[in-house]
């Protein structure tokens, strides 16, 4: 494979279908998107590619950018609460013997081959008023309460007779619930593959030489595996930027993001070259966070060489 | 030594581009194009839960067809789907105001109505509309209203107005709105006074300023769902379409519908034909056996929603018929608007105000 200089037309021919596939189906589809987003609409069903800006300085409004902002956050925090969960369950799956590391990764990717309507559809059934964390809590509650009454204590209306289920469903908390629920195995993973390629005997040699747990997990573990967290928060912040299904089913009055609004545009606003500025707005967006990412990591490296 | 033949000679270019042109049109798929006879197949575009449990095994044991369902959750998705040309489909069911703007669009093809002989059982006055003149290109399916479902349990009195859902914090966090732009700022208006179809945008503002405000009571923008929020009492009041309220209605008694005293829109479902369809044959053959009087009360019976079929509604009981949520009485229907397809302009007004209430 490393002498694909000098089998150019081999390797070409290996790489052809991959290529095309991914002209055909990915940039082709992207490029149409784009020509679009220069467009007007000039009836109901026709868009006419006049070359005009109109689309991207409508979406610069402040109600868009109010609304790319809440995505940008609601992405971040999501990012956030997956790389906290998942650093210590990668840790575990790689230090398990070989048994239990391959039914823990079972447990983690089976789920994800449910189509992921149906997960979503699942919280739902989970988090509601009547669902099972309600339940459950309820079930405790009227415990707890006939405890307290045989022990005498009712009196006191410690605990209130009437249970009032939580407000789990329909606002931002059950949102970025879901999209946790739905993005965490794209960090375990990449994590994980990392991790299982680190040589355990640092660890070992950092204890030795002195230092303390806390010390070689921030100075010697975490630097090493750098690249499998990077890809971890790439593969979950950006599709996350995107997501609507996941708010729309999920989310209250309050839970829009920018996938909804661009979703919009392309059913009840018809207003397609409108969708498309907005979607790539997003794409240019992405791009530039990663972009400022990269630079700040060029400087981190150049300073440690 | 001679060069060695590189890429394809101009003799191979034009053979392999004549096969190719040749296996193009020579294809089964193209066979629409000389006229050949229809195969027994249908291919309908419907909403979900929207017709009987066995018409359409009905339909195939009684000539043949087989129809193939699909189903779309709302206009916008029809709309959608069918704008950039007819990905195959015979039978679609727009609602009344995307009926106008398919026409408008050129999308439908004229029904000939002389196929369709149980048109004879339909009401008279369903055989004109302010939306398709002499029903040319669509006929009625259903027709309903929209309103509001609550849980009789829960709701100490009759929310019998509009301002239960659009401006009260009674039930604050249990009140579901839909979640179509057109649907809830319609409802706004007429709660406002104004008519759905105003083209005033300081209505627009009006109604805009009103949700913003009324949005922290309100639990959530139900896209099809109020009704199953309803039955499990996640809301106590939700803004739903008849026919939805009707089915949770037949499993629990605690529910009911009502249409709040400042009116309501009527809305209609049509059955039509889209330009391009492959068997419009068999689509005439359809609609003409959803017309048959059994065949119509079976499908009102099932779905629970108003049907413009007199002949079936003669086989129905009063269950069906003298049900006020099905419907509703003349002086109620009286302050109920059609919606009109109020062009594009007025739509983008209508979506950025949406947009601006969702993000508020």
């Amino acid at each position: 494979m490393d002498r694909w200089k000098v089998k150019k037309r081999f390797f070409t021919f290996l790489i052809m279908p991959g290529f095309l596939w991914i002209l055909t189906f990915f940039f082709l589809p992207l490029a149409f998107v784009w020509i679009i987003s220069f467009g007007e609409k000039s009836n109901i069903i026709d868009v006419i590619i006049t070359g005009t800006f109109d689309n991207y300085i409508r979406a610069f409004d402040g109600i868009y950018f109010k609304v790319f902002t809440q995505s940008i956050l609601i992405s971040l925090i999501t990012t956030l609460i997956c790389l906290i969960i998942s650093l210590p369950i990668a840790f575990l799956i790689s230090f398990s013997s070989k048994k239990i590391k391959t039914l823990l990764l079972i447990l983690i990717i089976l789920p994800f081959w449910t189509n992921l309507l149906i997960r979503t559809y699942s919280l739902i059934a989970i988090l509601r008023t009547e669902g099972h964390v309600n339940k459950i809590l309820e079930f405790f509650w009227i415990k707890m309460n006939s405890i307290l009454l045989f022990l005498g204590i009712y009196g006191e209306k410690i605990i209130e007779p009437e249970f009032m289920p939580l407000n789990l469903l329909y606002n931002n908390f059950s949102v970025i619930f879901g999209l946790v629920y739905i993005y965490i195995p794209f960090m375990i993973i990449p994590i994980y593959v990392v991790l299982d390629k680190f040589d355990k005997s640092y660890i070992e040699a950092s204890l030795d030489l002195g230092a303390g747990q806390i010390k070689t997990l921030f100075k010697i573990i975490i630097p090493l595996i750098y690249p499998g967290i990077v890809s971890g928060i790439l593969l979950v912040f950006v599709p996350c930027l995107g997501s609507f299904v996941t708010p729309d089913l999920l989310g209250g009055s309050n839970s829009q993001m920018i996938g909804n609004v661009i979703e919009r545009q392309f059913k009840s606003a018809n207003d397609w070259p409108f969708g498309a500025a907005l979607s790539f707005l997003l794409i240019y967006i992405t791009i530039g966070l990663i972009l400022i990412y990269s630079l700040l990591n060029k400087k981190r490296i150049k300073e440690k060489i | 030594m001679y060069k060695k033949n590189r890429g394809i000679s101009r003799r191979n270019l034009i053979l392999g581009s004549s096969a190719f042109a040749a296996g193009i049109t020579l294809n089964p798929y193209s066979s629409k194009a000389y006229g050949s006879k229809e195969d027994n197949k249908l291919n309908f575009y419907n909403w979900d839960t929207y017709i009987g449990e066995n018409t359409l095994s009905d339909f195939k044991s009684e000539t043949g067809v087989t129809t193939k369902i699909d189903f779309f959750a709302d206009n916008d998705e029809l709309f959608a789907k069918l704008r950039e040309g007819n990905p195959g489909y015979d039978v679609i069911v727009p609602s009344n105001n995307f009926v106008e703007k398919m026409i408008a669009a050129n999308m439908l093809s004229p029904l000939n109505h002389r196929k369709i002989k149980n048109i004879s059982n339909l009401e008279t006055r369903f055989l004109d509309s302010s939306f398709d003149k002499n029903r040319k290109y669509s006929l009625p399916y259903m027709w309903g209203t929209m309103g509001i479902g609550y849980a009789k349990d829960k709701v100490k009195e009759i929310p019998d107005s509009w301002s239960f859902i659009y401006e009260s914090d009674k039930y604050s966090g249990k009140i579901a709105m839909l979640s179509e732009a057109a649907d809830v700022i319609g409802m706004g208006l007429k709660y406002l006074g104004h008519s759905i179809n105003t083209k005033n945008l300081s209505h627009y503002k009006e109604v805009e300023e009103l949700i913003i405000s009324q949005k922290k009571h309100i639990k959530v923008f139900a896209e099809d769902n109020g009704q199953d929020l309803l039955a499990s009492r996640d809301v106590y009041l939700a803004q739903e379409w008849n026919g939805d309220i009707g089915q949770v209605m037949l499993e629990d008694n605690n529910i009911d519908y009502l249409l709040p005293k400042e009116g309501s829109l009527i809305w209609e479902d049509c059955l039509c034909i889209p330009n391009g369809a492959p068997h419009p044959n068999n689509a005439h053959k359809f609609i003409n056996y959803l017309y048959d009087a059994s065949v119509g009360a079976e499908i009102a019976d099932y779905i629970q929603y108003a049907t413009p079929n007199k002949a079936a509604r003669n086989l129905l009981g009063d269950d069906y018929n003298k049900n006020t949520s099905i419907f509703p009485e003349e002086s109620v229907l009286e302050k109920c608007e059609s919606a009109l397809y109020l062009g594009e302009d007025v739509q983008r007004i209508i979506e950025d105000s949406w947009t601006r209430i969702r993000a508020a």
